[in-house]
């Protein structure tokens, strides 16, 4: 089956989000569509399943132009989807999430589960998932819930299956394992769309890729293309991995872990035995795929999170059993992953968030009485001073864009003296304008002299900003880098190799 | 970030808060059952007995009343108690969820102690045991009509505060329409047209403005109550011929929905009457309960239902309409809400009056949470709720030393143990109260 | 189930920019527009009851199809007779021979208004704290068991005996508060289901206390307490010619507080912040199981008062029926006002108003008092969805409008 996307538009309100597209996968092929966060690849995959009603334009299959009113429309056509947050019922077993929307019915009018369990099997087998039709997806690995989404797509019969940042949430391994499936498929005669970031599974395994930036195609390239052609075209102009930085001046340990364990809510092990030390003035950096255990490192140093062992000091007073609150108040600055559930307060203004933690501090309340216009001079020197793109301080959050919300965040948590800046994901779904500007200003505190640690699932980030890599595999620091480790020892070791096996 | 509001109920595995959360449904049940068996074990005298009656006038099979003594009754309740709260500590360490059926069976051994404790000694005052179950489940039809409801809205994500509303407009409407056309049969049918349109105006405002349902749910409650009290203080007390009670409506004489006795099984003692010599809106009430139960689980209806309560957007994305699925439902629901609500008026043999339906559409909400949104369980719940109703009101014929009010307040206070996570875990429908905005 | 997070939330500030063209934009957009429209429709709808109920207009409609005419003149009777009694039960009487017997309904709505505006006020805490607070009918019941308890069980010189029965409303409202936010913050327990199930244990609660012979009147059996002593009533505000009393003025205190509180103190800070986003608040380290308690106790504490408020100033005794229907009233109070203290004020004036009107509507017009729940809960669900109100009302679609003057 062949795929086409013709000039399609689609705005939200002003904004652009897809300008005149042309799109057109070939049957039996794999097509990337590479761009970076925000470039329009997701609206432009939703507009083709039905989701979104396009402005302009019109999608063609084999040569005729369809319309999709829906998503059911787009499956009965032969387009599978596998979204970057899997649509799967949770209660649901296996079976129950593969037959949704096109039930079989039994010889009594009702659910043949039977039917759905052997289609699972069936498929399952085919490409070796090995996914139990009875299990509930809840109790599920991440891998194995995306091979269960894969399964409801071809079990529809999908000509086409559009994979949306399918690696996000993978290890290495899974990713490897991820994109033979990929190649089996188009062995099997599925077209399969890529959607991704990710240059090194483009060139792994497309035939054809078509970049988008700013909602535009910028053009296409060959597989064979070099990784910074293609992130040339991507960003749109030459990219220099490294940031520029002086070297380290590591003084004091301000922030000592040692023997950190924790367990989480079904009584997993989330952190094992972890030791690490921070350094003044030094940016240590933790790398690993995503769900490793680093977002429950960082949890635990600031209290969110309560461990079940070990010890954590900053500048030698123990931190573990503390608040979130004391942990702030002892010097810690901290920028969560996700700033829209964690960072922000969307609805608040943005005055207010530039203070949601320092409401009690003397500079913004004397005994429980708010100072308003403390806190309104306050946000007008913040804002100039991290160039925070808003019409007026007095503006909600959630009017701001991503990489705007991010500098309101890591303005307010600079705004105390530190000790110890916790960043984590600090770039996350940015435009390389504000990942550069974040960077900048990380490096800057760590040469005022403050301890810094990053979580990156992103090597780039972690390369360009690490005076060392602590790597975390299952919960385990596997290794403490230098950052000129090369990167296939550092991917090695985030799919848990130790560094000697690994080097 | 999920994991910071999870790991709100983590704690070390060895800290006395999260002992105490994780096995606070035994405690729970463990302290009722302490409760119950100093209470009612021991606090009954040894040697003195309780009567009850089985028969009543007129059955075809009289069976004789019978004495129990009454503290070896009481003990051996308690420690059936006991024996429940185990069986919990049994599946926890097992990790098995626990069915429904625990703490309906354990509220009704509870009851059956207090029971026992209060006829105990009383030598001219027998307890009709009979007569208590059959009004049971008489009480507890609007109830289970209502948790219908509640449970298929709520499956699909759509909160219903207004069963309070829907049950006293089925019941408004099913009587004047019966009284108009003198056939309490004709007033049952339309009491769901009433409920319908309540549920409409939920699915108007939850789903296509995205009002809260809570808040929806609250502010048609009152609206309902203005509406018909305000009918009936005008047209109705204006033309008391569209306000009848049931002993007039059908004419000659004859009052309105009677028992139809089911031939054989309405013979079988105890049960027989209590389930099977009931009016045809009890029998309705039993159709209904196994054709929702049977449809939520086994149909594609019932999958698509479910998936769009649980998760809407991937209800979306296997082109499930789920704002339809929603509406359907919401007005589905309320339909069954008031048709539950002809239980006051012509099932009852009422005439309609100033909110009668008093609260009882919030205890068919907490019969929902209990009954852990099926219908199965639902129904269940209703009754024992419907018992504890009718226990009461035995209670008080034979005179107890519990005030009636503590006992008027049990299924209030079952509630509130049972939301706590006193008496098991539940959980609601994921995206429920989450209004489906694309 | 979660609550209030959805709720349709305004803006935590909004403020006009300036710029001429916006001031259209801001009149469409405005709250104020919708409220006023709102209250319309509302009564519209109670005026189509009123023809509905109107015996005249019975008559009359059976030969409409000779003489429409009558049908109409008999409906538009009706209409305005009913607003008409309306307007006198609540804000002055035509008929009255003095000033003071003219203004008299008017310091009844104000009366009236009083324990609305202080439980309307603790359900607007909650709602801003994300707490969906149904509880205030049991808070108030508990409350004016207390300061009924305290009213008429001791004996106190003045002064000390009406702020030692205050504090029991305090108490008894705080602690129906206590115990859902402990719940929530403990086990999870979903507020609106404990909150709603307290009610009932609150009024049955009441119920048997006032089935003791010790808290009947002496020589009575009816379930009615015995009155209160004048030491701990709320003094009248204007004389023994009227009812109102200083309750009234320490709502208006209890809003300025409670917009202190939630505007310019940082627990109010952290209130709003907790009810905007619970996750952020707790990264930005507020306790919000804490706050999930504080809120409960504080919302307990004010509708506590206005049980209180019954008790004290309006009713001087216990009764089964002392809450009235006060705490689903300022449900609707709440949102109308949009939890904010002066809507709130304003909210509960104009309910206490259609209150007031009751005996008015029943002797002028005939009509009973439940079309004013008609009216307010009408109100109420078009002022939650504005986009319904523009609808009705033809009104520009204020997402239109700002494309056009961007």
């Amino acid at each position: 089956m062949k795929l086409e996307l013709r000039g399609i538009t689609k705005k939200f309100g002003d904004f652009v989000a897809n300008d005149r597209i042309d799109l057109s996968v070939e049957p039996g092929t794999v097509h990337a569509l590479l761009g970076e966060n925000g470039a329009g690849k997701s609206t432009l995959m939703n507009v083709l399943f039905g989701l979104y009603d396009a402005d302009g334009g019109e999608v063609l299959v084999d040569d005729e132009v369809v319309h999709f009113a829906g998503p059911g429309d787009a499956m009965r056509a032969g387009i599978g989807m596998v979204h970057q947050h899997f649509m799967l019922v949770h209660p649901f077993t296996v079976a129950e999430n593969v037959m949704l929307g096109h039930e079989q019915l039994g010889s009594n009018r009702l659910l043949d589960i039977e039917a759905a369990r052997s289609r699972v099997l069936e498929i399952s087998e085919r490409f070796g998932f090995n996914v139990d039709p009875d299990a509930l997806v809840e109790d599920l690995s991440v891998g194995a819930q995306q091979r269960v989404e894969i399964i409801k797509a071809l079990s529809r019969d999908a000509n086409v299956l559009i994979l949306d940042e399918p690696t996000a949430v993978l290890t290495p391994q899974e990713t490897d394992e991820l994109l033979d499936i990929v190649r089996q498929l188009r062995d099997a005669g599925t077209s399969v769309v890529l959607i991704t970031h990710k240059l090194r599974e483009v060139k792994a395994v497309a035939d054809t890729i078509t970049v988008i930036r700013l909602g535009k195609v910028v053009g296409t390239a060959e597989p064979t293309a070099s990784q910074s052609e293609l992130a040339t075209m991507m960003v749109g102009r030459d990219v220099t991995d490294a940031v520029d930085k002086a070297p380290a001046k590591p003084g004091d340990v301000v922030l000592e872990v040692t023997g950190l364990s924790a367990v989480n809510e079904l009584g997993y092990t989330t952190l094992d035995d972890v030791s690490l030390e921070v350094r003044a003035g030094e940016i240590l950096a933790v790398a690993g795929v995503q769900g490793n255990g680093q977002t429950e490192l960082v949890e635990a140093i600031i209290g969110a999170v309560k461990a079940t062992e070990g010890s954590v000091t900053l500048d030698g007073v123990r931190l573990l059993g503390r608040s979130i609150k004391q942990a702030l108040n002892a010097g810690i600055g901290f920028v969560p992953e996700d700033r829209t559930t964690d960072g922000l307060v969307a609805s608040f203004t943005i005055e207010n968030n530039l203070v949601l933690d320092l409401i009690d501090d003397p500079r913004f309340s004397t005994r429980g009485n708010i100072d308003v216009d403390a806190i309104e001079s306050n946000a007008k020197d913040r804002i100039a001073q991290f160039d925070v793109r808003t019409t007026s301080s007095k503006a909600s959050a959630g009017s701001l864009s991503g990489g705007n919300q991010q500098k309101v965040v890591l303005a307010r948590e600079l705004s105390r003296e530190l000790k110890l800046l916790i960043a984590s994901q600090p770039t996350r779904g940015l435009d390389v304008g504000s990942i550069e500007f974040m960077h900048q200003q990380i490096v800057a505190e760590r040469d005022k002299g403050v301890a810094v640690l990053i979580v990156s699932s992103e090597l780039d980030e972690v390369v360009a900003l690490a005076d060392r890599i602590a790597v975390m595999y299952h919960g385990k620091i596997v290794g403490v880098v230098p950052p000129d480790t090369d990167r296939k020892t550092l991917g090695l070791m985030m799919a848990g190799a130790h560094q000697e096996e690994a080097a | 970030m999920t994991t910071v509001s999870a790991s709100v109920h983590t704690g070390p595995a060895t800290s006395l808060r999260s002992l105490l959360s994780q096995w606070k449904a035994v405690i729970g049940y463990a302290v009722i059952a302490l409760v119950s068996l100093i209470a009612f074990g021991l606090g009954t005298e040894s040697g003195v007995s309780t009567s009850f009656t089985v028969s009543q006038t007129g059955d075809a099979l009289q069976v004789p009343a019978f004495s129990v003594s009454s503290q070896p009754v009481t003990l051996t309740l308690s420690v059936i108690l006991f024996a429940l709260a185990g069986y919990q500590v049994w599946a926890q360490l097992r990790r098995e969820p626990v069915g429904v059926w625990l703490p309906i069976a354990f509220g009704l051994a509870f009851m059956g102690a207090l029971l026992t404790w209060s006829g105990a000694g009383r030598e001219n005052t027998n307890v009709a045991l009979t007569g208590m179950l059959v009004s049971g489940v008489f009480l507890a039809v609007p109830l289970v009509f209502g948790a219908m409801a509640g449970t298929l809205c709520e499956r699909s994500g759509v909160v219903n505060i207004a069963i309070e509303g829907q049950l006293l407009g089925g019941a408004f409407l099913a009587v004047v329409v019966a009284s108009v056309t003198d056939n309490a049969y004709i007033g049952m049918a339309a009491a769901p047209i009433a409920g319908a349109l309540v549920g409409a105006l939920l699915a108007l405002f939850a789903v296509r403005y995205w009002v809260d349902q809570i808040v929806v749910g609250v502010v048609l409650n009152v609206l309902v109550i203005g509406i018909t009290s305000f009918l009936f203080s005008t047209v109705l007390s204006d033309n008391p011929e569209f306000n009848q009670a049931g002993a007039q409506i059908g004419a000659q004489g004859g009052v309105a929905m009677q028992s139809l006795p089911i031939p054989l099984l309405s013979e079988i003692p105890i049960l027989g009457p209590v389930f099977f010599d009931q009016n045809a809106l009890v029998y309705l009430m039993y159709v209904i309960v196994i054709v929702f139960q049977v449809m939520l689980f086994k149909s594609r209806w019932g999958l698509r239902v479910r998936a769009v309560g649980e998760h809407p957007k991937a209800a979306d994305t296997v082109g499930i309409k789920v704002n339809r699925t929603r509406v359907r439902n919401t007005i589905l629901g309320g339909a069954i809400a008031g048709l539950g609500g002809a239980f006051f008026t012509v099932a009852s043999g009422l005439s309609f009056s100033k909110e009668m339906t008093s609260g009882k559409g919030y205890i068919a909400l907490a019969a929902m949470i209990l009954g852990r949104w099926n219908p199965k369980g639902a129904l269940l719940a209703a009754l024992l709720f419907g018992f504890a109703d009718s226990l009461r009101i035995q209670l008080g014929v034979i005179g107890s030393s519990i005030p009636s009010e503590f006992l008027a307040m049990l299924p209030y206070l079952a509630t509130i143990f049972a939301v706590a996570g006193l008496v098991g875990k539940s959980r609601p429908p994921a995206a429920e109260n989450i209004p489906y905005k694309k | 189930m979660s609550a209030a997070e959805n709720k349709t939330e305004a803006p935590e500030e909004q403020g006009f920019d300036g710029d001429p063209r916006s001031l259209l934009r801001s009149v469409v957009e405005s709250n104020g527009l919708v409220v006023f429209l709102a209250v319309l429709a509302a009564l519209v709808v109670g005026a189509v009851l009123v023809v509905f109920a109107d015996e005249s207009v019975q008559d009359a409609s059976s030969y409409f199809f000779s003489r429409p005419m009558d049908t109409l003149s008999a409906a538009w009777g009706a209409i305005t007779d009913a607003y008409v009694a309306m307007f006198q039960g609540s804000i002055y009487n035509l008929h009255a021979d003095s000033f003071s017997g003219s203004i008299k309904p008017l310091t009844n709505s104000l009366t009236f208004s009083a324990p609305l505006i202080f439980a309307g006020l603790g359900l607007g805490v909650g709602f801003r704290a994300g707490l969906f607070n149904i509880g205030a009918q049991g808070q108030v019941i508990l409350g004016a068991i207390m300061a009924g308890f305290v009213g008429f069980a001791f004996h106190l010189p003045f002064g000390v005996h009406l702020a030692l029965a205050v504090i029991g409303a305090i108490l008894g409202g705080a602690l129906w508060g206590f115990i859902p936010g402990l719940l929530k913050a403990t086990t999870g327990a979903h507020e609106v289901i404990v909150t709603i199930m307290l009610n009932y244990v609150g009024l049955y609660l009441l119920a048997w206390l006032l089935s003791l012979e010790s808290w009947q009147a002496p020589g009575s059996d009816n379930p009615k307490s015995p009155r209160i002593d004048e030491t701990a009533e709320w003094p009248s505000l204007l004389g023994d010619s009227f009812g109102l009393h200083w309750g009234f003025v320490a709502a208006l205190l209890a809003a300025w507080g409670v917009w202190w509180l939630m505007e310019r103190s940082t627990w109010g800070f952290t209130f709003r912040a907790v009810g905007a986003n619970p996750s952020a608040a707790t990264i930005a380290g507020m306790n919000v199981k804490v706050t999930y308690v504080l809120v409960m106790v504080i919302a307990g504490t004010l509708a506590g008062l206005a049980g209180g408020t019954q008790v004290l100033g309006t009713e001087k005794a216990l009764t089964t029926g002392i809450a009235g229907s006060i705490g689903f009233d300022a449900i609707t109070v709440a949102l109308l006002g949009r939890s904010r203290p002066l809507g709130i004020v304003a909210a509960g004036i104009l309910f206490g108003g259609l209150r007031a009107s009751g005996p008015t509507l029943q002797v002028q017009a005939g009509l009973p008092i439940d079309i004013v729940l008609v009216i307010q809960s009408v109100i109420v669900l078009f002022i939650a969805a504005p986009p319904l109100v523009r609808f009705l009302f033809r009104l520009p679609d204020p997402r239109l409008v700002k494309e056009v003057t961007a």
